[in-house]
């Protein structure tokens, strides 16, 4: 039997609730018979594993040999799942501070916090293997069965690295609580964690872009210049990578070093763990300092008070708007491309305007969500005077009205080097912005603006039909500028999933 | 009672979900009358209350307020109406200040008014101070007193309050009733749900029973008094004794 408030006990505890939690995400809180989820399951792997044949099976099935180039792709390959799975760590480790439900309960008991926060920054970790897993799980295994079983060991390699990045979280968030204090912590830390998320993809397509006038996130990594000025293969850098490719030694070193840091960052920051939780708690009752004193109201219409506060909203909640710009930060390197190819090929288009058709799209997906279901005051908006229609429409303009104001400098620019390849871009990101709104308008429902992180869970049929409409208005757009005769293959695809998700929407009172 | 004396008027009203929450309902309450509305819970007093306030679409029957038909011109009937429920709807990222001014855009007041209402109503809750200040740290006390100014700065002829002073402590559930009882002075018509008998013992004039989706008793308290059972001196003893009796009946 295990002792109460023990670490045992703490974990099985935690394991319970991870374990309803997830069941829940997977069912979207819907009744969902387990077949049909196991069905979806072994669908999605068997196209993910597909997709990862497509793309390293014929290079993994010629042989791969330890050269520096190998290195090099691999350990660029693993930074960007390492930066993925830093940015999720950094997410979590802040929630284990700042989430209440029961963390009130559990401090205010005689149990020992340092046990609880040891179970919570190892559940992080683990969540953090999962996701890497899900992510990297496909290209190993093809890899795996293409080059041989030594391949298996990346599993290993990701375990170490998520016991890394974990660690880096939780030494980076108590840096932050002794620093800055536990009112800014939460939105550094979560900021943070959305850069680091980006920041390396972006990074290494502004590199490509500048060197070499590539969009791709891999030029950078074939170039013979990087391979020649990074170390000899007897470095540290390159334990991981030999780690992946089954060399036991490296794997070892590698482990250890991982799980060896996790373990010292669990006990240096559980010490504080209690104060700095018990500090975050204090959050909820503190008071902001007044803001900027007024006397009149602003004469507004019904449509302009719903307008006015939505920007009002969504430019003082820090978070969200990190959230919304991280989508526009994925706008850079298209953007830093036009600059660089003003008037000089009009080719570029071709890789421009599709970037940007999509990115309108995930923008409009995000605010529309926060726009039409995001409502902290349903019951008064619904009560008030204004008909259903003048409500939705008055949404939907603030929506229309935040994409318009990223994309006009963009579109402009475009303009003044291709006045055709702009109204296509202008119509691209209309059709890829009207979809994911009409989306979400079909699928809204009534939440509060906080659970803007699960919104991708409520609803998976809206979410990819969301992600496939962007997709395909951006090729779509693509193809008008290449080869406009065959456009209208992804233009009938996207409206298909239109109706597709306009078919399965839920029915019934909104 | 002639319609034209009436505030609310409620026909036939019936909604289900799972199994009916409200059956065939039939209720009249006066224009400037102070109406509780009690029941046991998942009676079916909320539901009743989200169908007059335009929150839920009745199943079947017919909603009149003021004589507009709740469900031909809900806009007519929400513009005289205002809806406070246990849970404040109120922006955590505005201030006070800022949540009147939504509100009195959306019932479309004129500006300089809703401003003098405003100043007037957050003085006369004790908001003044916080006027300027986010809600998000605010209590569940100040955030009610908040959502009830959001309330009665359009000046509405008929309020619907759904157990509006639960959480409150005695200071604020004094000045939330000091503030309801000057509007029923003033000739608003007041509709309360509330658990808290010696509220509704006090302030209403007249009390309706709801228990499985209808309506069990109706009057004033004396009335009530006199179709319970033989002792039952306080309102608590004539709700429990009335809901009993509906019980064993059903």
């Amino acid at each position: 039997m295990i002792a109460p408030n023990s670490l045992g006990w703490f974990a099985r505890h935690e394991l319970g609730l991870a374990l309803r939690d997830w069941s829940a995400m997977m069912s979207a809180g819907k009744p969902v018979r387990r077949a049909v989820l196991a069905a979806i399951f072994v669908v999605v792997t068997i196209i993910l594993h597909a997709i990862a044949y497509a793309l390293i099976g014929s290079w993994a099935g010629a042989g791969i040999g330890p050269d520096k180039q190998t290195l090099v792709w691999l350990s660029g390959g693993g930074l960007i799942f390492f930066t993925v799975m830093l940015s999720q760590a950094m997410e979590s480790v802040t929630r284990a501070y700042y989430a209440r439900s029961d963390l009130d309960l559990i401090l205010s008991s005689p149990a020992n916090p340092r046990a609880l926060f040891a179970v919570r920054t190892s559940a992080v970790a683990l969540t953090t293997v999962g996701l890497a897993a899900l992510l990297a799980g496909p290209a190993i295994n093809v890899l795996a069965l293409t080059d041989g079983a030594h391949w298996l060991f990346a599993y290993v390699v990701l375990i170490a690295l998520s016991a890394f990045a974990t660690a880096l979280a939780i030494f980076f968030t108590a840096f932050l609580f002794k620093m800055v204090g536990a009112k800014k912590t939460r939105l550094i830390s979560q900021i943070a964690a959305a850069v680091v998320g980006a920041g390396f993809i972006i990074g290494l397509q502004v590199v490509g872009i500048l060197t070499y006038g590539s969009l791709s996130r891999f030029t950078m990594l074939n170039s013979a210049d990087l391979v020649a000025a990074m170390p000899p293969d007897t470095s540290v850098i390159w334990l991981p990578a030999k780690a992946a490719m089954g060399d036991v030694a490296s794997l070892l070193k590698v482990l250890l070093a991982g799980v060896g840091i996790l373990t010292l960052a669990i006990v240096f920051a559980s010490a504080g763990f209690a104060r700095y939780a018990v500090a975050a708690a204090g959050l909820a009752h503190a008071k902001s300092a007044a803001q900027r004193v007024r006397t009149s109201f602003a004469i507004l219409s019904q449509k302009q008070s719903l307008r006015a506060k939505e920007f009002k909203l969504l430019l003082r909640d820090p978070w969200l708007l990190s959230q919304s710009l991280m989508q526009i930060l994925y706008l850079v390197p298209p953007a830093l491309m036009l600059w660089l190819n003003f008037g000089q090929s009009s080719s570029i288009y071709v890789v421009v305007v599709p970037v940007i058709v999509m990115a309108s799209g995930q923008l409009a997906g995000g605010l529309a969500w926060l726009a039409i279901s995001g409502e902290d005051a349903a019951d008064l908006v619904a009560s008030a005077p204004v008909s259903p229609r003048d409500i939705l429409v008055a949404k939907i303009q603030s929506v229309i009205g935040a994409i318009a104001l990223v994309l006009t400098p963009l579109l402009l620019l475009i303009a003044l080097g291709s006045l055709s390849a702009a109204l296509v871009t202008a119509l691209g990101c209309t059709l890829a912005a009207g979809s994911a709104t009409a989306i979400q308008l079909w699928f809204r429902s009534q939440a509060k603006r906080s659970m803007f992180r699960r919104r991708q869970v409520s609803s998976r049929v809206a979410t990819l039909s969301e992600a496939f409409a962007s997709i395909l208005w951006a090729g779509t757009a693509a193809l008008l500028i290449s080869l406009p005769m065959l456009a209208f293959i992804p233009a009938i695809l996207a409206t298909g999933a239109l109706v597709f998700a306009f078919a399965l929407r839920p029915r019934g009172e909104a | 009672m002639g319609s034209s004396e009436l505030a609310l008027e409620i026909k036939g009203l019936s909604k289900s979900f799972d199994k009916p929450a409200v059956r065939g309902l039939d209720l009249a309450v006066k224009k400037g009358e102070f109406y509780a509305l009690l029941g046991p819970n998942g009676a079916g007093k909320t539901t009743i209350l989200r169908m007059v306030a335009g929150l839920l679409q009745p199943d079947a029957g017919r909603i009149s307020v003021f004589g507009h038909d709740a469900k031909r011109a809900p806009l007519a009937a929400k513009r005289i109406m205002a809806w406070v429920s246990d849970e404040p709807m109120v922006y955590d990222r505005l201030t006070p200040f800022e949540y009147l001014e939504f509100v009195a855009g959306l019932w479309q007041v004129e500006a300089e008014t809703a401003a003098k209402r405003s100043a007037e109503l957050l003085d006369w809750l004790g908001l003044s101070e916080n006027a300027h200040a986010r809600c998000g740290g605010f209590s569940k006390g100040m955030l009610q007193k908040v959502a009830l100014a959001g309330a009665l700065v359009h000046e509405p002829s008929l309020i619907i309050l759904d157990e509006p002073l639960t959480g409150l402590d005695a200071g604020s559930a004094r000045q939330v009733k000091d503030v309801l009882r000057k509007r029923v002075a003033d000739g608003v018509t007041i509709i309360m749900t509330t658990h808290i008998l010696e509220v509704a013992e006090r302030m209403a004039e007249r009390i309706g029973v709801i228990a499985q989706g209808r309506l069990i008793a109706e009057g004033t308290l004396e009335e009530l008094r006199a179709s319970a059972s033989e002792g039952s001196a306080t309102l608590e003893d004539i709700f429990l004794d009335l809901v009993a009796r509906n019980e064993v009946a059903a």
